[in-house]
């Protein structure tokens, strides 16, 4: 007999399970239509893969998550893809959400499929791989990806792997109804998963209000390691903390997972589809739900496409819609009303209850808190729903927060011995909520503050180095006319043999000019004897031309140096006169410029006498 | 009993010097650069640098508070921005100062694409770079950074920039308080 503890607080809330275990899983068949929501799982969205009018096979992928956790969403069934748009999805505040409408051909034909025939030959990332690629996400509620999960940090050894048949929630027979009846495939998906962590010890736990399901589940372990754990019947013993509690004796550490204390906790659902998936190759495109209620003629258990639109299910349950109060997806005790029936089944939808008003009857007035602490009584997370409620209410929400308000598991126990019927869960939600909304602003908030500060730093960067390109450009300028000055100054010291120099070079220039014009008369009058006289004529132009800017220029450098000579002397006489100190200077200044003006003139006359030359040989030609 | 007296002048003049001298190097040693009470006021502001406070930016009201400011002047922090600054302060929450606008729900810009005519007079009015787009190019918000601070509508010359309020949608979606729900005979007495 394998060794229970207990946990603290819990309910025994009346069951109504029986109304729905009376016929077996039933197969509720193709629907017009299917509506795949792209996010039934926690993470990423799934991204559409398909277009618009293309026909798919059941078991194709129509929508993939390539970035980030997420596992893709496969065709129920064969069909055409109709839409992809925003429809109404299963979720508490009933808004809409991304999906894709698959109209089914009837024909219901496979797409090809891989089973695994000896999965321990594998590599176990493939496998894991094999998890994914079948879009297993946690069918329990929460839909956190499997094989995600299947992947415990690599310092957490696990130690014990639980399968969650606890299934303690009024009304929800689904994991009853599936051990029942598909007791070997759950077993094997169990021993896949055992096989994946190698953990030291394998157990399912199951309430004792499901004798036939124990019955069945034993019979399947014959011959395996795995043992059932047969627990007494409370609420919430399902819940993921309190069943490893109740099997193990330890607590799983506030904020933390359960692989923290080496324990892992899967669904039965879950184990199901991994047996389908590794077995028999089939992506998870069905599951077990439960339709209860007193607004249906026939309750019981249904197999379910993914996408089956609810409406379609109550009809085939026999919906009495007079008599339907109240649309509840889930439980009555964590469940939320559902605010039209026309949303499809997810993979995480375990039950619907179409309650009759005095079923599920409309929550009487909340009344003041008197104190009277049943709540705390009841709370299996042994918290204050109390001092949370007030913080709750008061809008104080780090000090619930303080009092370990996210160790909160929603479970309902507080609310249902309420006497005073505040509804409790309600406000923690909303508290959660808050918090959670005001550290994502706080995120948004420090980004905003980095990128503001960035940008900051960025102009004054700009800021300085356009004052630093200023300063260097004005920098550059002042050198530079510190340069022109000393240049100046320098010239105005020795001007005349700057202008000297370029004297001798417009000599140099005219040699070479006359050199070039004449070698180009002696080619062209060798080429020309034989020519026409008034092609020669031509060059001869040319070459006066040439010839004659030169004698321009130097006659206006003559001009300029005799010019120049004239104020120097004018200045030296000036200074001869007042006495002055650079009197030599100006002497000797005078005598170069003398020297100049005369070799000026001498240039000039040479090149009027090349001019006469070569006028001279022109006309002789 | 002079020396007795000498002696107890002594050692306390000694005690005094050696914790002086202690103190002196605590307070060189672990000197706090900046006004730390100003880093924390400018984490409770909401960061959006829209100016509406008066003054350029969060970190310059944050300082201004540091030094005596009203912490009512910040419309987009809003009552939760002032009800926490009054807990690290220690002051009575004030409520918003009207003159400096209202309280509104999270908008973003949205720049009506076609109407843009490339001006990039918005992305240099933008605080925190969220405005994509080149001289000549059509700009465009980046969403998840706009801070929803209205700075960037003033200076557009086309007035092609919206500004858009939030929707919660199925993921920004958070339950509600229960309502307040008057209890049986209270109500009789209220409908009476």
């Amino acid at each position: 007999m394998t060794q229970l503890w207990n946990f603290a607080g819990g309910i025994h809330p009346p069951e109504n399970k029986h109304q729905s275990t009376t016929r077996s899983i039933q197969q509720a068949g193709i629907p017009e239509r299917l509506v795949l929501p792209l996010q039934q799982h926690i993470g990423e969205p799934a991204e559409v893969v398909v277009n618009v009018g293309d026909q798919v096979l059941k078991g194709q992928v129509v929508a993939d998550v390539t970035s980030g956790m997420g596992v893709p969403v496969h065709a129920p069934t064969s069909g055409t893809i109709e839409a992809v748009e925003q429809l109404p999805v299963p979720h508490p505040s009933g808004m809409s959400d991304w999906c894709v409408v698959l109209k089914p051909d009837g024909e219901d034909r496979w797409t090809e499929l891989s089973p695994i025939s000896d999965y321990k030959l594998m590599d176990r990332e493939q496998v894991l791989q094999i998890i994914r690629n079948a879009g297993i996400a946690g069918m329990g509620g929460a839909g956190f990806p499997t094989d995600i999960k299947l992947r415990p940090p690599r310092d957490r050894k696990v130690e014990t792997l639980i399968l969650n048949g606890a299934e303690c929630e009024p009304y929800i027979t689904a994991d009853d109804m599936t051990m029942r009846e598909h007791a070997a495939e759950v077993v094997s998906g169990m021993q896949v998963m055992a096989w994946i962590l190698r953990p030291a010890r394998c157990v399912i736990g199951i309430e004792d209000n499901k004798p036939e399901a124990i019955a069945a589940m034993q019979a399947a372990v014959q011959g395996t390691q795995i043992e059932i754990a047969v627990i007494p019947t409370k609420y919430p013993s399902g819940g993921e903390k309190q069943l490893i509690e109740i099997l193990t004796g330890l607590e799983v550490p506030s904020g933390g997972i359960p692989a923290d204390v080496g324990v892992m906790c899967q669904n039965i659902g879950t184990s199901l589809a991994v047996s389908r998936a590794v077995f028999e190759g089939k992506p998870l495109i069905s599951r077990v739900v439960t339709l209860t209620g007193e607004a249906l003629q026939q309750p019981g258990n249904v197999e379910a496409l993914i996408g089956t639109p609810i409406s379609y299910l109550l009809a085939q349950a026999g919906l009495r819609p007079e008599q339907l109060n109240r649309l509840v997806l889930g439980g009555p005790m964590m469940g939320y009303t559902l605010h039209s029936d026309d949303v499809p089944v997810v993979k995480t939808s375990n039950c619907v209850i179409a309650a009759t008003a005095g079923e599920l009857p409309a929550p009487p007035p909340e009344q003041p808190c008197i104190r009277c602490g049943q709540c705390a009584l009841a709370c299996p997370m042994e918290l204050l729903p109390q001092q949370l409620f007030w913080h709750a209410k008061a809008a104080e929400f780090e000090k619930a927060e303080h009092l370990n308000l996210f160790d909160c598991i929603e479970c309902g126990a507080c609310s249902y011995v309420c006497p005073s019927s505040i509804p409790l869960v309600q406000y923690y939600r909303y508290a959660k909520g808050e918090i959670r909304q005001q550290r994502a602003e706080q995120l948004k908030s420090d980004h905003a503050r980095e990128r503001f500060e960035a940008r900051q730093a960025r102009l004054e960067r700009e800021q300085q180095e356009k004052e630093q390109r200023r300063k260097e450009r004005a920098r550059a300028a002042a050198e530079a006319q510190a340069k022109k000055q000393a240049e100046a100054e320098q010239a105005a010291q020795q001007g005349e043999a700057v202008d000297d120099r370029a004297a001798k070079a417009a000599l140099v220039q005219q040699a070479l000019e006359r050199k070039k014009a004449k070698a180009a008369k002696t080619a062209e009058a060798a080429a020309a004897t034989p020519a026409p006289s008034q092609e020669t004529a031509s060059p001869d132009t040319t070459g006066e031309e040439q010839a004659l800017p030169d004698i321009e220029a130097l006659e206006k450098q003559l001009m300029q140096a005799q010019g120049k000579l004239d104020t120097m002397q004018g200045m030296l006489e000036e200074a001869r006169a007042q006495q002055a100190d650079n009197v030599d200077k100006l002497e000797r200044a005078v005598a170069k410029n003398h020297d100049r003006v005369q070799r000026a003139e001498q240039a000039l006359a040479d090149a009027r006498n090349v001019l006469a030359e070569q006028t001279g040989s022109a006309a002789s030609e | 009993m002079w020396t007795s007296f000498l002696i107890a002048v002594v050692v306390l003049l000694a005690l005094a010097l050696v914790f002086g001298g202690l103190l002196g190097f605590a307070a060189e040693r672990f000197r706090v650069e900046g006004n730390p009470l100003v880093d924390q006021i400018d984490s409770l502001l909401p960061q959006t640098q829209c100016g509406q406070c008066g003054f350029p930016g969060c970190r310059p009201y944050a300082e201004a508070i540091a030094q005596g400011e009203a912490i009512n002047k910040c419309p987009p922090g809003g009552e939760s921005t002032i009800k926490a600054m009054a807990d690290l302060l220690d002051v009575e929450p004030q409520p918003l100062d009207a003159e400096h606008g209202v309280e509104q729900a999270k908008r973003v810009a949205v720049i009506r694409e076609d109407e843009c005519i490339g001006c990039t007079k918005c992305i240099q009015a933008c605080p925190v770079d969220a405005i994509l787009g080149a001289a000549k190019h059509m700009h465009t918000v980046i969403e998840s950074e706009c801070t929803g601070c209205d700075l960037c509508v003033e200076p557009c010359p086309v007035d092609c920039i919206d500004m858009v309020t939030l929707e919660p949608n199925i993921r920004t979606w958070t339950w509600t308080p229960p309502k307040p729900n008057l209890i049986a005979t209270d109500r009789q007495g209220a409908s009476t």
